[in-house]
């Protein structure tokens, strides 16, 4: 017995070393495969997205044939367009409004969902969330149809009710609220899913002890619920707010900026002028416009996420 | 007397009881009807949409019946039209060999450097994670214009080889990111046993972490599905001929032909473009669900 263990003893003192220096190669190795690994990445990240990022800035500065510097002129003569204060209205009003009702559907249809008994919420939740899984440009493509000035469904209905037709499209306000409207509809379920997933994290222990304590459904919502999903609720708010306010689809295909550039987004009037007018730089300088507000909205995610992942982990 | 005592607040708590679940029933009625309210205009749409395509030209031409409904009696023509007569079958192709093989690279480059990123930490990884997390914000309406030059000077202007090129972009940053913290949620007892065992990295990759991360994984592909099939500004700003068009551009600009609107073979053609992301989300929506929360909920 005391051979076998001195025997096994031995072995393993003689496969000591040769396996340290086994795991000093591997650990000396490890960081290069780490590194080999992350390779296809960091190439499509610096190739694709941080050179055009940074080219974007250059071409910007240069004229409409690419073959002078001109410094700011393209940003003095943004500026001194009303177009472009109109598009930066346009965009404002478009990404704040459309955020804020969807962030309110959201919250509530979430609750709503969240209410029921569990077995029913799957078929009601998979339902809502069909608009987010159509891609955004064929279901645009029927909103349009919905809006069409002379076949509109919408029309039909408030004729037959005896309310006048909307010139939904062609008017420039309703036309601005229509953009709206569908921006909302797509990006509601978005929030929805989101906050059902915050709602089923919050612990029904603490209900319970307010309940206990005879909070009402209001003061549990303000108390319990609203505290708890802070962090979610900002972070899926300001990610959303980035993706609505770069958003392109809806207003490419409704209106195409129209009528008298009322709708414009800086995402459709940078396509306008870049890819449709042929003037790249003019067009780049359009959509940098929208980096600051981007960066800062970025900022404010990332702290988010961070104290979110410290929470869980 | 005792009984009696006994038996006072006994009744008074069942009808608190009873009108709290009187309360409670209302509630859920209350629920449903706001459900259905809320079901019915995010349904409108594709339902209107299917409405549209199955009605004949001649009924969508004259509004002389209600919209929302199909009088004349449901006809296949649109369909027909659509698929003999126009080049939606040249979209679908160049849509469908696009997205397979974004989805490839996509899975590729995120897993591998998901891996590296979430398991093995090495010099700067922290930050290059962090990198990854923000260049998932960069929209694409940002980089489009830029890219239209890069894309024009590698000669792939006009060619759908080129939106292989670009939809990376839309998809590597938010597949790494959520597959790292797939790997991160593995236990570290994991890679320990496979240590001793004697196993490499790729082993250890290929054996362990891809088969416990499937569900992440299958998560990241459906997303990553998702966003090359639905993409709209790249294929708008780079593809102009009709047989390079992916489905969504092709769509909404090439089938519609000069002043005459098509629209029954429009929905047609938007009824069936949409139709695989709607299928997957159909059988795969768990997995569909938490690769949507998965941004936020893993970090």
């Amino acid at each position: 017995m005391a051979d076998t263990v001195q025997r096994w003893a031995g072995a393993q003192s003689a496969a000591a070393p040769t396996r340290r220096s086994g795991i000093g190669k591997f650990m000396h190795q490890r960081s290069t495969i780490a590194f080999m690994m992350c390779l296809p990445l960091i190439l499509i990240i610096s190739c694709l997205v941080i050179y055009p990022a940074f080219y974007s800035i250059w071409l910007s500065m240069l004229n409409k044939a690419q073959t002078k510097f001109i410094g700011l002129g393209n940003y003095r003569f943004l500026l001194s367009r009303d177009v472009f204060w109109m598009v930066v209205q346009q965009s404002a009003i478009f990404a704040i409004s459309a955020v804020f009702f969807k962030a309110l559907i959201g919250l509530i249809t979430a609750h709503l969902i969240n209410n029921l008994p569990v077995k029913g919420q799957r078929k009601w939740r998979g339902m809502l969330l069909v608009p987010w899984v159509i891609p955004l440009a064929l279901s645009s493509l029927g909103w349009w149809w919905l809006f069409d000035p002379t076949h509109s469904a919408f029309n039909y209905i408030l004729q037959s009710f005896g309310f006048d037709e909307i010139p939904w499209l062609s008017d420039p306000y309703w036309a601005r609220f229509s953009v709206i409207l569908v921006n909302v509809w797509y990006g509601a379920p978005f929030f929805l899913i989101m906050y059902l997933a915050a709602l089923k994290s919050v612990p029904e222990q603490l209900y319970e002890a307010a309940s206990i304590d005879g909070a009402s459904a209001w003061q549990k919502f303000v108390h319990i619920t609203l505290p708890m999903m802070r962090n979610i609720m900002a972070i899926t708010i300001l990610f959303s707010l980035i993706v609505t306010f770069a958003n392109f689809d809806v207003v490419q295909i409704m209106t195409a900026g129209g009528p008298r550039n009322m709708t414009h987004v800086f995402a459709t009037y940078s396509f306008l002028l870049g890819i449709r007018s042929g003037d790249l730089p003019l067009g780049a300088a359009t959509s940098l416009f929208m980096l600051p507000i981007l960066a800062i909205s970025a900022v404010f995610i990332l702290r988010g996420v961070r104290k979110r992942g410290r929470e869980i982990g | 007397m005792s009984t009696a005592a006994v038996s006072v607040p006994s009744t008074r708590a069942q009808t608190k009881r009873s009108s709290l679940r009187r309360s409670r029933r209302w509630a859920l009625i209350a629920s449903y009807v706001f459900l259905i309210m809320f079901a019915i205009f995010f349904l409108i749409p594709p339902y209107y949409m299917v409405v549209t395509a199955f009605k004949t030209d001649a009924e969508v031409a004259h509004m002389a019946t209600n919209p929302w409904i199909i009088a004349d009696g449901a006809t296949l023509d649109q369909f027909k039209i659509l698929l003999t007569q126009t080049d939606f079958l040249i979209y679908f192709k160049n849509t469908a060999i696009v997205t397979v093989a974004v989805v490839c690279i996509t899975m590729v480059v995120s897993v591998l450097a998901a891996f590296a990123l979430g398991r093995m930490k090495f010099w700067g990884s922290g930050l290059l994670a962090t990198g990854i997390f923000l260049t998932y914000l960069v929209p694409d309406t940002l980089l489009f214009i830029p890219l239209f030059q890069i894309v024009k000077a590698v000669g792939l202007l006009n060619s759908y080889w080129g939106m292989i090129l670009v939809y990376p972009t839309l998809t590597v940053p938010f597949c790494t990111w959520i597959m790292i913290g797939y790997f991160q949620s593995i236990p570290k007892e994991l890679d320990e046993a496979a240590l001793i065992d004697g196993a490499g990295h790729m082993q250890m990759l290929t054996k362990i972490f891809i088969p416990v991360a499937l569900p992440g994984i299958i998560a990241a592909t459906i997303f990553a599905f998702t966003v090359s099939w639905a993409a709209f500004v790249y294929p708008m700003a780079f593809l102009y001929s009709s047989d390079q068009q992916v489905l969504t551009v092709g769509t909404v600009t090439s089938l519609i032909r000069a002043d005459v609107y098509k629209w029954g073979m429009l929905m047609a053609g938007a009824l069936l473009a949409a139709a695989p992301p709607l299928i997957i989300y159909a059988f795969l929506m768990d997995y569909y669900i938490a690769g949507l929360t998965a941004g936020a909920t893993k970090g």
